[in-house]
């Protein structure tokens, strides 16, 4: 019967493809089903566009408007003439002061620029692991390197701290053999002698005019200050903390209440207070014209504080590890040690990587307390020398905006990376 | 035996220490530089310029200091110290003197055991109002809303003040200089007050400082000046004379201008041979070259020089001399006579 059928009209291509119709593609649809879902979400969409377009009103101008280059505040109203607009001259001018602090010289501003960017190249083995393992030699470097092209001095004085740190490891991997604490104490002790013994030399063949000209402490600051502290800090705090968190669980009393109670102690103390510790009663303990370097009393304090909130962190992480986890390393034969970087310290740490990630961001903005104990970071030099001279007295939204844009710059950085860190570490299938 | 060794060894430090600070003026010649606080930044008073320079009226007297002691100006390391670390940093010895426009009060002189050795300026708490406010005396701002710091002593004065003129008025509390100065500007109160110098310095930096003006009651005495230690009264000494000496040249008429011809030779007035040196022995009673003075002088200029240069009528601060003027022209400067 169908056979018989005569078809009228048979297509024989394909349709076109038609687009979808306007109101279910494209920006449209997005709008429809984002922004206006609902009156009450329209409503709200259509509030929060005004405000984004009065913000836009108020701070486009601001910036468009912007005069980079006066002398003074008073130059540059002159210029604005009663308009709107920032006066961005004080950051051209002393964009400098901002980044290095007002006494480091300025014919070496290379110096720490220098040590900036090798920071990129000396953290990369460290951060992305993809990377040859060669180049952890030049990271081990370069705490040394660094110290020396921002100090400046004579060239011996890392050469034997590193030479200290080398004697200290020999003898540590001579004696960890026979007994882990033989070989760390030792390692230890033999560093410090190297040390001692090394300063007597250092002090003999010193040249008078070293290559790069010394630069005191107390020269240091802006921008390079926070990343000073802030770099050394977490980079010191992090195995710091973890050892402490290791200690805090540890089987021995002794340790364990030692661990205990500077974690404790420590939390519950507020940074500014151990800051004013470092600067201002140590000076009273410490017999009179010794002066121990601020810096390193101000690295000193940040980092015990640091070391005990990243202490807790890894705890928590610890403490996430199924037991099971720990059993297995034991099942295996491993001992403490192995147990510990092989097995637990691997999985623990990357539960623990946002939160230790927490912790770094927060220490990097708290550097900028140093600005009370009169230490010329960025935020002291602004509240300091910037808004007190007489020629920009009351510039206050262009400077902080500054240091904002400095500091968001850094930290977004380091959430971003930790994101990836993340990703790269999930092993968990989700 | 570990533990008294220790003990010893901190004991003998103490000792060394002790000795080491004896005598300040030569600790200061032997290093070469001088220790000079000041603040962290204060607009005319002490801030370092675009270079790197400190400048101001308190670096100034730091400056002179220097060139009396060492025979140079720049011979100065300036340690910036906070309104809480300036005590601590003197007396422990981080500083020689400490110039950081500080009050000299009873307590700080006596219980805190410091020597001020002068008054480099005389200030007081005033009040700055709006044009539009329509006021010309503090004894006006009755129920007026105050912007003032918290904690401080013209909290205090104010309160006194207010009482004792049988008026009332609302106090904001406010942390910062920089924010009472936010806080004025945004009308969150009629009236600002703190001490007249930062006043005026504030005002300056407004974008219509014509605008506002400073009322001509001045209801507190904050007397500024640099501080040595206790105990070191050689020092005491050079410092105070260097103040003196500036002070002193202004009276006298030697200025940066002419110092170099009034020292060339005694000249027809006693006491500016004494001064420069042409004259006695005074240099040597301090244990200072002769022409200590003339070289003090000659680092910034005579007070007025200075006061003129860092925050008198031509600079944006625009302080009259009004109190610290010589106490030949109605002020309060008076300095004991070389002799």
């Amino acid at each position: 019967m169908s056979d018989n059928n005569s078809v009228a009209f048979v297509r024989t291509e394909t349709l076109p493809q038609l687009p979808p119709p306007a109101s279910q593609a494209g920006a449209v649809k997005w709008a429809r089903e984002n922004l206006f879902s609902s009156i009450p979400s329209g409503i709200l969409t259509l509030v929060s566009l005004y405000v984004i377009y009065l913000l836009v009103a108020f701070v486009g101008p601001w910036i468009a408007n912007g005069v980079w280059n006066t002398d003074s505040l008073a130059e540059c109203r002159e210029v604005l003439d009663g308009t709107t607009g920032a006066c961005f001259s004080v950051i051209s001018e002393r964009w400098n002061q901002l980044l290095f602090g007002f006494s480091y010289p300025v014919e070496h501003y290379w110096r720490p620029g220098l040590a900036f960017i090798l920071l990129f190249i000396a953290a990369a083995p460290v951060m992305f692991f993809d990377l040859p393992r060669k180049l952890l030699i030049f990271t081990g470097l370069y705490p040394f390197i660094a110290f020396w092209l921002i100090w400046g001095g004579t060239i011996f004085t890392p050469l034997f701290a590193l030479a200290g740190i080398m004697v200290g490891y020999l003898v540590y991997s001579r004696y960890v053999k026979d007994s882990f604490a033989m070989g760390f104490f030792g390692g230890v002790i033999a560093a410090f002698i190297a040390w001692y013994i090394g300063g007597f030399i250092v002090g003999a063949i010193a040249p008078e005019e070293p290559f790069l000209e010394a630069v005191q402490s107390r020269n240091m600051g802006g921008f390079m200050l926070n990343m000073i502290l802030g770099v050394t800090c977490v980079s010191l705090s992090v195995p710091l903390g973890i050892v402490l968190a290791l200690g805090r669980q540890s089987d021995m009393p002794i340790i364990k209440w030692i661990c205990v109670c500077f974690i404790e102690f420590i939390r519950g103390v507020p940074l500014i207070t151990l800051l004013f510790v470092a600067n201002v009663v140590l000076a009273y303990f410490l017999p009179p014209g010794t002066t121990f370097d601020l810096i390193l009393r101000v690295i000193i304090m940040i980092t015990m504080f640091s070391s005990a909130y990243i202490a807790e962190v890894i705890r928590g992480g610890l403490a996430a590890l199924p037991k099971g986890q720990y059993e297995a390393a034991d099942s295996l034969g491993l001992d403490y040690a192995q147990a510990m970087r092989l097995i637990i310290l691997p999985q623990a740490l990357k539960i623990s990587i946002p939160g230790i990630v927490n912790i770094a961001v927060g220490l990097f903005k708290d550097t900028t307390l140093v600005s009370v104990i009169s230490m010329f970071d960025v935020v002291g030099m602004i509240r300091g020398p910037i808004l007190s001279s007489t020629d920009w007295n009351g510039v206050y939204w262009e400077l902080f905006m500054a240091a904002s844009v400095l500091f968001f710059v850094v930290c977004y950085g380091i959430s971003q990376y930790s994101q990836w860190l993340e990703r790269r570490l999930a092993t968990d299938h989700r | 035996m570990k533990k008294t060794a220790f003990i010893g060894a901190l004991t003998v430090a103490g000792l060394a220490a002790g000795m080491a600070s004896a005598g300040t003026l030569d600790d200061v010649k032997e290093r070469g530089t001088l220790n000079c606080g000041v603040t962290t930044g204060l607009v005319g008073f002490a801030s370092p310029d675009a270079n790197g320079v400190w400048d101001g009226f308190d670096v100034g007297v730091c400056r002179a200091v220097a060139a009396a002691v060492l025979g140079d100006s720049d011979a100065v390391e300036f340690v910036p110290t906070t309104g809480k670390t300036r005590f601590t940093a003197l007396a422990s010895g981080e500083i020689d003197m400490l110039a950081r426009n500080t009050t000299w009060t009873f307590s700080r002189d006596v219980d805190l055991k410091f020597e001020f050795v002068g008054i480099n300026y005389y200030d007081g708490q005033g009040f700055l109002v709006p044009r539009d406010l329509g006021v010309s005396s503090a004894k006006e701002l009755d129920g007026a809303t105050v912007c003032i710091q918290t904690g401080t002593t013209t909290e205090l004065n104010l309160a006194d003040y207010f009482r004792s003129n049988n008026i009332s008025y609302e106090p904001v509390p406010i942390e910062t200089n920089a924010e009472g100065q936010q806080q004025y500007l945004a009308g969150a109160c009629d009236v600002y007050t703190t001490d007249a110098s930062g006043l005026a310095a504030t005002r300056a930096a407004f974008e219509n400082p014509a605008d506002h003006i400073v009322l001509p009651e001045i209801v507190s005495k904050e007397p500024l000046g640099p501080l040595v230690r206790h105990g070191d009264n050689d020092w005491a000494d050079v410092v105070r004379w260097s103040l003196n000496a500036l002070i002193a040249a202004e009276e006298l008429g030697v200025t940066s201008a002419n110092i170099e011809e009034l020292a060339a030779a005694p000249t027809g007035n006693p006491e500016v041979n004494r001064l420069l040196g042409t004259e006695g022995e005074l240099g040597a009673m301090l244990g200072l070259d002769a022409n200590w003075a003339m070289m003090a002088i000659a680092a910034g200029g005579n007070y007025g020089e200075l006061f003129e240069k860092n925050i008198g009528e031509n600079t944006p601060i625009g302080l009259a001399r009004g109190l610290n003027a010589q106490w030949t022209d109605g002020g309060l400067l008076y300095s004991p006579p070389f002799r």
